[in-house]
């Protein structure tokens, strides 16, 4: 079987559904070229990504289906697991054979897997939305560190644009050495190697404005007192929030 | 009652939250609220539980008392006039600060803001007018408002909270007017109800004129809720969600709460409880989902026959079991309504149910990948592969598979073989 390895891009993804029609390869598994292991027996084709070939992919599902499984596809994609993006090759295919109809075929144990993951990174996105906390700078920039178990920053960014559009916030994932950065209605990706203070685990306090440390102790003041003590249920609590949330979240910071 | 000198504003937020906590409704949910160009926030819809505390209750809103000085002297209320407890209030802007300075942080989706009653109704409803006012009008907040709606206080002052409100609530408190007067011989239940139906009058209305006038103002558009006190008094779960249910049909409430009475105070007017009934409190809320999202009458769940929730089993299944000439329903036929009854079926296993069966006739395999808890559901399915003896064995032999681990162990070897 032939090996299609990318460079983990959603274009790179892409460029390699692209070159099964124009090579014709009918049997064929993609892989990230991080996660590509050389094997004795086998092909493997290094796809180096072509932004007008992609385009021309998302324009045929487009034309196919509609801006709904288009979003479904992108998400399931940030899911960032080798199994995953073959399901979704599997399912494009059925697309451009007029069979997109199928993704109700919840009986189909491939297109169900693709829903399940769909629903993962809808929760891993709605954690988000309620786990990011910002701490205020000097310099009145908000940020926020995470380290999200799969790569939903490409997804959140509108939720906090439509929420603080006033604010320049930073929103930076740890584990995949990114942030989205917000200023005046504009989101950019960014990199941060000269400012090393943004992405330790913490900021150092003598980064933080000057009330942030008191409204930190109020909002630990607050979680303390909404608690109902004789209710206590800790494996309630911990299937909320999950522990490895605990590191974002101020009201579990003392 | 204890004066303090000054308090510092994290003081306050103790006391004033500690006193806040037992109104359970926390819900950011059920009104749309886009954010303006400059202003700060808005509402999806759908709610965000930003946190969760020690006991596993959702944190989406700043929620706390506006003050705990009280005129009332209700035995279930921590704040009561009679109480031996820390005295104080917040000045409005210092609510307008911390409600902006934690949404800004993601903290929460916005406030939930109650108070004891001090002075008069009118005086207290105008000072949490004032808060939601300054909030929409001078910070330009859209983020989610819940106001309590104090009864006795004007038409007037009602509307403008709701001008400012997603969504206010009354609590009821005690279910019935006997129990109220009980515990607060001053409250009767037509306090209540008052600005209930007035509320539910001007959210109609504007709804109306709403499809009228595009810019009409919304009127409390995440609805009314309110909360009920259970185990403090003796009636019986029928009673209750009979309640409920009149409250759904007939104030159009969004949302029941059921709060399970936590002994917080030793008044003689109230029973001596030694544990907070926290699984009819649950049974309660199961129950209350059954009648809103899976179309069951109340009668269906509780009647005359069956009074009270069974505690061992959930609602949907103790229904079921009492119900057997409705099943086995057949998974590739049935209409939805039917699928939606079955034990260990819920809404999106359902949806996608009738989906699916369109491509091929389901089987047991295919019904646990889509999510059915097969526990449960087994004996009331009919599919391709589904076994005779399980769907015919009595009700009080699945009765005993349905029971949680600790409790089924009673089971003899010899009604186990029926399954083999």
């Amino acid at each position: 079987m032939v090996e299609l390895v990318f460079d983990g891009s959603y274009e790179g993804f892409l460029t390699c559904i692209f070159e099964m029609y124009i090579q014709k390869i009918n049997d064929c598994t993609v892989v990230e070229q991080d996660h590509h292991q050389s094997k004795i027996f086998g092909e493997a084709i290094i796809v180096s990504t072509n932004e007008q070939h992609a385009e021309r992919i998302i324009n045929g599902i487009k034309d196919k289906t509609s801006k709904k499984v288009l979003a479904f596809i992108y998400s399931v994609f940030l899911q960032e697991s080798t199994q995953i993006h073959n399901d979704l090759v599997y399912f494009i295919k059925m697309i451009f054979d007029g069979k997109a109809y199928k993704i109700s075929d919840f009986g189909d144990s491939r297109i169900l897997r693709l829903h399940k993951a769909k629903k993962m990174m809808g929760r891993e996105v709605h954690r988000m939305h309620a786990f990011v906390r910002f701490q205020q700078l000097k310099d009145d920039l908000y940020v926020a560190i995470v380290n999200p178990d799969f790569n939903v920053l490409p997804l959140i960014g509108k939720h906090f644009k439509d929420r603080y559009p006033t604010m320049e916030w930073l929103i930076y994932d740890t584990k995949r050495s990114y942030g989205i950065f917000h200023s005046e209605g504009k989101i950019d990706v960014v990199n941060f190697e000269e400012h090393i203070d943004l992405y330790q685990e913490k900021i150092r306090h003598e980064n933080l404005s000057s009330d942030e440390l008191s409204y930190q102790k109020m909002w630990q003041a607050y979680f303390q007192s909404v608690n109902i003590k004789e209710r206590n249920n800790t494996k309630l609590h911990e299937r909320h929030v999950p522990r490895r949330y605990w590191t974002y979240l101020v009201e579990k910071w003392n | 009652m204890r004066l303090m000198g000054k308090l510092s504003v994290v003081q306050k937020l103790e006391i004033l939250s500690d006193a806040a906590k037992y109104d359970v409704s926390c819900a950011s949910s059920g009104s749309k609220r886009k954010n303006t160009k400059n202003g700060l926030g808005n509402s999806s819809g759908m709610g965000i539980c930003h946190s969760y505390t020690q006991d596993g209750r959702c944190v989406s809103l700043l929620k706390i008392l506006l003050t705990n000085f009280c005129i009332f002297d209700c035995a279930y209320c921590v704040t009561r006039k009679s109480n031996d407890i820390r005295r104080t209030a917040f000045t409005v802007d210092e609510v307008v600060d911390l409600t902006i300075n934690f949404y800004k942080r993601n903290y929460i989706e916005g406030l939930f803001l109650s108070s004891g009653i001090f002075k008069s109704a009118d005086y207290t409803m105008e000072r949490l007018v004032r808060v939601a006012k300054k909030l929409r009008k001078e910070h330009d907040f859209n983020g989610y408002i819940h106001l309590k709606a104090i009864p006795g206080a004007s038409d007037e002052l009602l509307y403008e909270a709701g001008l400012y409100a997603d969504r206010l609530s009354v609590n009821i408190e005690m279910p019935s007017e006997k129990s109220l007067k009980l515990v607060a011989p001053e409250k009767s239940f037509k306090d209540a109800m008052e600005p209930m139906e007035y509320l539910k009058g001007a959210i109609q209305e504007s709804k109306i004129e709403r499809q009228k006038f595009r810019h009409a103002p919304k009127v409390s558009p995440g609805g009314q809720s309110t909360q009920l006190v259970i185990g403090a008094s003796p009636e019986n779960d029928k009673h209750i969600l009979e309640l409920s249910d009149q409250l759904y049909v007939e104030k159009k409430l969004k949302r029941v709460y059921y709060s399970g009475y936590v002994p917080i105070s030793d008044d003689p007017r109230l029973p001596i409880v030694d544990k907070t009934p926290v699984l009819r409190e649950n049974r309660l809320y199961q129950a209350d989902w059954l009648m809103r999202f899976y179309k069951f009458d109340v009668n269906d769940i509780v009647n005359d026959e069956f009074p009270d929730l069974d505690i061992d089993i959930d609602p949907k299944a103790a229904h079921a079991l009492r119900n057997p000439h409705l099943f086995p329903v057949d998974i590739n036929k049935a209409e939805y309504h039917s699928i939606l009854k079955i034990p260990g079926v819920g809404v999106k296993s359902a949806k996608k149910i009738i989906a699916a069966r369109k491509f091929r006739k389901l089987n047991i395999e295919h019904l646990k990948k889509i999510g059915v808890i097969w526990k449960r559901a087994q004996f009331f399915i009919e599919c391709g592969d589904s076994k005779y003896t399980v769907l015919n064995a009595s009700s009080a032999i699945k009765r005993q598979f349905m029971l949680p681990a600790a409790k089924s162990t009673t089971i003899s070897s010899t009604q186990l073989s029926l399954f083999q």
